[in-house]
C-alpha cells in the first residue's frame, strides 16, 4: 500500500502548484489578460518556439544535405562546362593568333618585292642537333632547294634537299651549319651570320674591330649569298665583344621566334650564285 | 479519527477566528487562529498533515475573506510543510521551542503572504513588523497554551485519580 507520508515532497509540490494555478486563474496581468492564460500562453509559446526551432533545424539540415547533393552534381557539371569553355577559348585564341599571323604573312607577301609562297610548318626535326623544320610545300608548288624562307619576324632559313612534291625541309638559320650574308643596317658593315650552340643562337662574324657596332643594332640580310633577299631582318645585336684578332665577336638575337614557328613564306625567286656585295664595306 | 480531528480543528479555528475578528476589529492585536491550528497540527502529526491542513484552512480562510483565493492557502501550506519537517528533525516537545516555532511561523507566514500580495498586486513589499510581532506573540501564547491544555489536561486528571486510588489502598 502506498504510504503518502513517503511522498511528502511531491505532495507539497502538487499542493503549491495547484494553488499557483488557482491564483493565476484569478489575477490579471497589466494587459488585462488573466495570468493563467498569459502564463499558459507564454509556456506553450516557448514550447512551440522550441518545437519550431527543432523542426526548422531539421528541415534546414535536411535541405542543406539535399542541396549539397544537388550542389555536388551541379558543381561537377559546371566543372565540365568550364573545362569545355576553356578548351573552346583556347581554340578561339589560337584561331585569332593564327589569323593575325596569316594577316602579317599576307601583308608581307603583298608588299614584298619578291614572289613568295605561303607554307605551313608541319613538323620539326627529331634530331636536336639538326635544326630544321618541314613545310607543307614542295616541288609541286615550285619549291626547290636553296630557296630562302622568311617570316614576318625576319629570315627563317633556306630550303635544303631533298624536296618532295608536297613537302620540303627548311634549315633554320640557327642551325650550326647554317650561314647567311649579313650587314649592319645602321652602318652597312658587312659580315656573315652563323648559327651557334649558344644563347643567343646567332653570331655575326667577319666584322672588323674598327666597325661601330652597338647592342640593339639591326642585322639584315646583305644578299651576297644569293639565297636570302637583301634587307630582310635577321636579328638584333645583343652583345658586342672586341675579338682577339681582327674581328669583333657579335652575338645576335634572331628576329624570328623559332620555337613558335608555324607559318612561313618561301621566296620563290631562284637562288643566284653568291657574289661579292658591293654594299659590304 | 485523525482526519476528523483535523477538520474539526480547522472548523473551530475558522469559527473562532471569524468571531474574534468581529470582537478585535478595532484592537491592535490580531491573532490568526487558523495559522495556530496549522502549526499545532504540523507539530503534532507531521509535514503531510501540516501542509494539507494549511492548504485547506488557508483556502477556506481566503474564500471567506473575499480576496484572491490561494494566497493564504499557499502561505499556510508552506508553513505547515516547513513546521512539519522541522518538527520531525528537532525535538520540539517542550514549551519554549514550540513558542519559538509559533512565533517564527507567524513571521514567515506574514512575509510570504505579504510578498505574494505585493507580487501579484504590483505594490511594494511593506509588512507591518510591530503588528506582526504582536500577532506572533499572541499566536505563540495561544499555541503553547493549547499544547499544555491538551497534553496536561487529560493526563493531570488521570494522574490525580490514580494518586487518590493509591492513597486509599494504603490507608485501608
Amino acid at each position: 500500500m502506498l504510504d503518502i507520508r513517503k511522498r511528502t515532497g511531491w505532495i507539497f509540490f502538487g499542493a503549491m502548484m495547484a494553488q499557483i494555478l488557482l491564483i493565476s486563474a484569478q489575477v490579471q496581468t497589466k494587459s488585462g489578460v488573466r495570468a493563467l492564460q498569459a502564463v499558459t500562453f507564454e509556456v506553450f509559446s516557448r514550447i512551440e518556439f522550441g518545437t519550431a526551432s527543432v523542426v526548422s533545424g531539421v528541415r534546414r539540415v535536411w535541405g542543406g544535405y539535399i542541396g549539397l547533393r544537388g550542389a555536388k552534381a551541379e558543381n561537377e557539371a559546371l566543372r565540365q562546362r568550364v573545362a569545355a569553355l576553356e578548351v573552346q577559348l583556347q581554340q578561339e585564341h589560337a584561331l585569332a593568333m593564327r589569323s593575325e599571323r596569316l594577316q602579317m604573312l599576307l601583308d608581307m607577301k603583298t608588299h614584298g618585292t619578291v614572289p613568295t609562297l605561303a607554307a605551313e610548318v608541319i613538323a620539326g626535326n627529331p634530331d636536336p642537333v639538326m635544326r630544321t623544320v618541314t613545310i607543307n610545300r614542295g616541288s609541286g608548288d615550285g619549291v626547290s632547294a636553296d630557296m630562302a624562307v622568311i617570316a614576318p619576324g625576319g629570315v627563317v632559313g633556306r630550303i635544303i634537299g631533298p624536296v618532295v612534291r608536297h613537302a620540303a625541309r627548311v634549315q633554320l638559320l640557327i642551325d650550326r651549319n647554317a650561314a647567311a650574308g649579313a650587314m649592319m643596317e645602321r652602318t652597312r658593315a658587312g659580315g656573315m651570320v652563323v648559327g651557334v650552340e649558344a644563347n643567343p643562337p646567332l653570331r655575326m662574324e667577319l666584322v672588323s674591330n674598327l666597325t661601330d657596332v652597338k647592342p640593339g643594332d639591326a642585322v639584315v640580310a646583305s644578299g651576297v649569298d644569293g639565297i636570302f633577299p637583301k634587307g630582310y631582318l635577321i636579328g638584333r645585336v645583343e652583345r658586342v665583344d672586341r675579338g682577339t684578332g681582327l674581328y669583333r665577336t657579335i652575338s645576335v638575337r634572331p628576329g624570328v621566334e623559332f620555337s613558335s614557328l608555324e607559318e612561313v613564306l618561301v621566296v620563290l625567286s631562284s637562288p643566284r650564285p653568291a657574289s661579292r656585295d658591293e654594299d659590304v664595306k | 479519527m485523525k482526519s476528523a480531528a483535523v477538520i474539526l480543528a480547522i472548523v473551530a479555528a475558522l469559527a473562532l477566528q471569524t468571531t474574534l475578528s468581529g470582537l478585535l476589529a478595532g484592537g491592535a492585536i490580531a491573532v490568526n487562529l487558523v495559522l495556530v491550528a496549522v502549526v499545532y497540527l504540523a507539530l503534532s502529526y507531521g509535514a503531510v498533515t501540516g501542509l494539507m491542513t494549511g492548504m485547506i484552512g488557508g483556502l477556506a480562510q481566503d474564500a471567506l475573506a473575499g480576496g484572491i483565493v490561494g494566497l493564504g492557502g499557499m502561505s499556510k501550506t508552506l508553513i505547515g510543510f516547513l513546521v512539519g519537517v522541522l518538527g520531525a528533525q528537532f525535538n520540539l516537545s517542550t514549551t519554549l521551542p514550540r513558542l519559538v516555532m509559533f512565533v517564527a511561523a507567524t513571521f514567515v507566514h506574514q512575509i510570504v503572504f505579504e510578498g505574494l500580495h505585493a507580487m501579484i498586486g504590483g505594490r511594494h513589499f511593506s509588512p507591518q513588523w510591530t503588528a506582526t510581532f504582536l500577532q506572533a506573540l499572541a499566536n505563540g501564547l495561544i499555541g503553547v497554551t493549547a499544547f499544555l491544555l491538551v497534553e496536561n489536561g487529560p493526563g493531570a486528571l488521570q494522574r490525580r485519580r490514580m494518586r487518590r486510588a493509591s492513597l486509599g489502598k494504603r490507608r485501608y
